[in-house]
């Protein structure tokens, strides 16, 4: 069955030549757009949250904006605007980086407005009661403990986001996908290259949804 | 910067005009997203049964290693397997078309999202409804045919809604492997057009549509199949 397949390419010469810098890529990217997804992501509960229609539609509308168009398209349309917009073309990483970072605010920002919600009103109205102004209340008593509820649901989309990141494939950004497919062209192993892939991504997601579960098991027995 | 919607109506340089082109990408697009659906349903629902059985470790450990196997790789490195390596090392496959290589690679992808949500549809039924069909001398087959899985199904309806965009929108992934599908005409009649936003615009469109069509589909099977008393009318977060 594996008869006409070679994985001898595989070197760590290969490896350190044409993958690393992409894998190094794809993981930067992860963690970059994770935060800022998170960050932006929070915001946008916040104005969603907010009551106040002028905040609460435009957000609204961003994130079920985001959230009914493939992320292959967000990522061309970034790659077609943000030249346009800042005046001068920006590398595919550089577009790539800016795209995850706006579409992903729009995935954590439904986790974050759950985790929000899922804190009992009391908790805010104790807070005012203590004369909290809402930033205190949010900072110091919703948040964190928004954060510490959804922290699977937030892990487990980062997981998501990192095997996202092989999209970026549509714009030629050099992440561990096409440092990949790089190595197998250049080897004559484009097969072999692709299963290296399927092997390398699944130990990774497999092991992080792992590290994710006995996460989650903790923290169900603390609470 | 102006819009020019007029460059839908110019030629294509193969005797259409890039409207025509555009909706043949978008049947591409549905009958690609169409066809997975149904492997993934089929698919899905077998090896999320599968998870659930009662006194067959063996089986619930094949299965989840399917759920995990799918789950685990990102599509586009999915796609690549099935279009490149499996007729390599499988010769039979070279004769198979490339369009369904793709449907089995989304088909299969998908499935093992919608296992894990049958999974837990039959996991969130009362115990006792099975063994209230054991008692009653019904045999595992009947058991899951006429008591759980009705029930599971219709729980499951709303994640089964967006796991179904889901796909349409992931369908997109398959200009990787040159099926004309609509993110392909995006790119092609960007690059030869040169009037990216018009084009983009039309194509987000039609995605936007398309998957406010499957919502409503399953909007309408929701309501037709609902069971009164059990499930909440227009409920979005499922019954428990």
């Amino acid at each position: 069955m594996l008869g006409n397949l070679d994985l001898s390419f595989v070197s760590w010469d290969m490896l350190s030549k044409f993958v690393l810098s992409g894998f190094i890529f794809s993981i930067q990217l992860t963690i970059v757009a994770t935060l800022g997804g998170i960050f932006f992501g929070t915001l946008l509960a916040l104005l969603r949250l907010s009551g106040r229609p002028w905040l609460v539609i435009p957000a609204t509308f961003y994130v079920n904006g985001m959230r009914s168009i493939p992320l292959v398209m967000v990522i061309l349309w970034f790659f077609l605007l943000v030249p346009l917009i800042i005046g001068r073309p920006v590398g595919a990483e550089a577009s790539a980086v800016i795209t995850f970072i706006a579409f992903e605010a729009a995935y954590f920002s439904e986790i974050m407005r759950a985790g929000i919600q899922s804190i009992p009103r009391g908790q805010v109205y104790a807070g005012q009661a203590l004369g909290m102004t809402y930033g205190q209340n949010m900072r110091l008593v919703v948040l964190p403990q928004a954060f510490r509820n959804m922290l699977p649901v937030l892990l487990t989309q980062t997981i998501i986001l990192f095997q996202d990141t092989s999209l970026v494939y549509a714009i030629g950004a050099y992440d561990l996908l096409k440092g990949l497919v790089t190595a197998g062209k250049i080897y004559g192993r484009p097969e072999e290259a692709y299963l290296l892939a399927a092997i390398i991504y699944f130990t990774l997601c497999f092991g992080l949804s792992w590290l994710v579960r006995r996460l989650q098991a903790r923290i169900a027995i603390i609470r | 910067m102006t819009l020019d919607w007029q460059v839908f109506l110019t030629d294509d340089g193969g005797g259409r005009t890039y409207l025509e082109w555009m909706m043949e990408a978008w049947r591409w697009t549905l009958a690609v997203a169409g066809a997975s659906w149904v492997v993934a349903m089929i698919t899905g629902a077998f090896f999320g049964t599968l998870r659930t059985l009662p006194n067959n470790p063996w089986l619930v450990r094949l299965a989840n290693a399917w759920v995990e196997l799918f789950r685990n790789i990102p599509i586009l490195v999915q796609l690549f397997i099935w279009y490149f390596v499996v007729p390599k090392m499988f010769p039979a496959f070279q004769q198979v078309p490339g369009f369904v290589l793709v449907v089995f690679g989304l088909g299969f992808f998908t499935s093992a999202r919608i296992a894990e949500q049958v999974r837990a549809g039959i996991q969130s039924l009362p115990r006792g409804q099975r063994y209230a069909a054991m008692a009653m001398g019904l045999t595992t087959t009947q058991t899951y045919r006429y008591v759980l899985l009705p029930m599971a199904f219709r729980i499951i309806l709303p994640p089964l809604t967006s796991e179904s965009m889901n796909l349409l929108k992931n369908s997109s992934v398959a200009f990787a492997v040159s099926i004309a599908e609509l993110t392909m005409f995006a790119m092609q009649a960007q690059e030869e057009t040169s009037r990216g936003i018009e084009i983009y615009l039309a194509v987000t469109g039609l995605y936007a549509l398309s998957a406010f069509a499957v919502n409503r589909i399953f909007a309408y099977i929701e309501r037709r199949v609902q069971v009164p008393g059990f499930i909440a009318a227009g409920g979005t977060g499922g019954g428990h």
